[in-house]
């Protein structure tokens, strides 16, 4: 059995490995915002936070916070040398310009046609969008970080969203700690598996229609 | 007339009025205005912002002594009294994407009839909107927002009204100083005409009415 914390760690690890040296990187809350202990340190990586800037650091030491400098979560954050302050237009249009590489985001569902809802479940949980949509348009790269199920049994990797979407067919890479998942023309590829879980168990934790490619491969 | 006092910046907000308020979790919101509102009562506001903040900081004080009618906003989750509220039909929230939301803004200080943007397109975001094909990919319509006020938060003032913002208190302040009738700063400081440097203003003053020295946040 892996615990919650075990999975966080696979999961941050393993997307990671996906942020190339001289990456725009956003990653949201939750999950996303751990991928940043696990970047290498021979690459560069900028990344950027929705309320303004670019350089986004680490958080700073007890009784250093500033008052005005805020992750998009609203924690007290550092600024890294060669950061950049920005307006939230221009903050936006480095989103959907193209100049954003990737986007990492947590979701409350996603499909295997790419569609990704993660803003809201009506009647109960409606919390707003804030910057998903945008992000999950306007990324050159999406890549969805979640646990595998909610709560051990339920999939959350679904033939079709059936909650309001966040992005249409927007969505490029799916990694849990049970895998790697990249959506095609031709559906959910499982590229990676986590050896610790049996690829049946997978299976039947995944509601979409899993292709088991040749060349599957564990994943690190 | 651009520097003022608090009390005459205050008497420009009115019960009923539409009001941008800068911000992003509070930070880069004029706080003072905030409690000079509330001090007044000023209601049935409809206030269009980033999101509604904490119900103890910056926006959310307003939706907490129920001021606010209608909310147009990114979103709502870290004030569970504009949730509240809203499941109560006691307050009305429109959620926009936050992209989307500032480009109304731009566009409503720009002069333009609206912005053509790929995002909410195959979502909940499009019903009712239309759809033009550019270049053959889809694009919702968005139209333009503006305010009768915008209230903001400034770092420097000086008397003409040119600002600097702080690190990310800029946020949304400098788009919404272009897209309202009036245009309302709390600054930390106002220093004399002159000692900002022309080619570090955020805000041309051009575009402030009054503003206001309010201090630090005491943070």
């Amino acid at each position: 059995m892996v615990n919650k914390t075990e999975k966080r760690e696979i999961i941050a690890r393993r997307v990671a490995q996906e942020l190339q040296d001289g990456d725009v990187v956003n990653l949201g809350i939750g999950i996303p915002t751990r991928v940043v202990d696990y970047i290498p340190e021979d690459i560069d990586i900028t990344l950027h936070s929705e309320n303004g800037f670019v350089g986004l650091g680490p958080a700073p030491e007890p009784g250093k916070e500033d008052k005005d400098l805020i992750n998009a979560g609203g924690e007290p954050v550092t600024i890294k040398k060669g950061g950049a302050f920005m307006n939230s237009a221009e903050s936006f249009i480095l989103v959907r310009g193209g100049h954003l590489d990737i986007t990492v985001l947590g979701t409350l569902q996603v499909d295997e046609k790419g569609n990704i809802a993660n803003w809201m479940i009506p009647g109960k949980f409606v919390p707003g969008m804030g910057g998903a949509m945008d992000l999950i348009t306007g990324a050159q790269r999406v890549i969805v970080a979640t646990e595998h199920t909610i709560k051990e049994d339920k999939p959350k990797i679904l033939k079709e969203c059936t909650l309001p979407l966040s992005g249409k067919g927007e969505v490029d890479l799916i990694v849990t700690e049970m895998g790697v998942m990249e959506v095609t023309g031709k559906g959910l590829v499982l590229k990676e598996y986590n050896p610790k879980f049996k690829l049946e168990y997978i299976k039947k934790k995944t509601e979409a229609e899993l292709i088991f490619p040749a060349d599957l491969q564990e994943m690190n | 007339m651009k520097e003022s006092s608090f009390a005459e910046v205050v008497e420009q907000i009115e019960p009923g009025m539409t009001v941008m308020i800068g911000g992003f979790l509070a930070v880069g919101t004029p706080e003072k205005l905030i409690t000079g509102m509330i001090n007044k009562g000023i209601d049935n506001l409809t206030v269009i912002a980033n999101e509604t903040s904490y119900p103890d900081r910056g926006i959310g004080r307003l939706v907490v002594e129920k001021l606010v009618d209608k909310v147009i906003v990114s979103h709502i989750g870290t004030n569970p009294v504009s949730g509240k509220q809203m499941n109560n039909g006691e307050l009305e929230v429109d959620l926009i994407p936050q992209g989307t939301l500032v480009e109304r803004i731009r566009a409503g200080g720009a002069g333009l009839g609206g912005v053509l943007t790929p995002v909410g397109v195959g979502t909940k975001i499009a019903e009712g909107k239309e759809i033009l094909q550019i270049k053959g990919e889809d694009y919702l319509l968005e139209l333009p927002l503006r305010a009768d006020v915008a209230l903001l938060k400034a770092w420097k003032a000086d008397r003409k009204g040119n600002l600097i913002y702080r690190k990310a208190a800029r946020n949304f302040n400098p788009i919404m100083a272009t897209a309202a009738d009036k245009v309302l700063v709390e600054a930390e400081e106002i220093v004399e005409v002159g000692k900002i440097d022309p080619a570090r203003v955020h805000t041309p003053g051009v575009y402030v009415d009054m503003v206001f020295a309010g201090g630090g946040d005491g943070e």
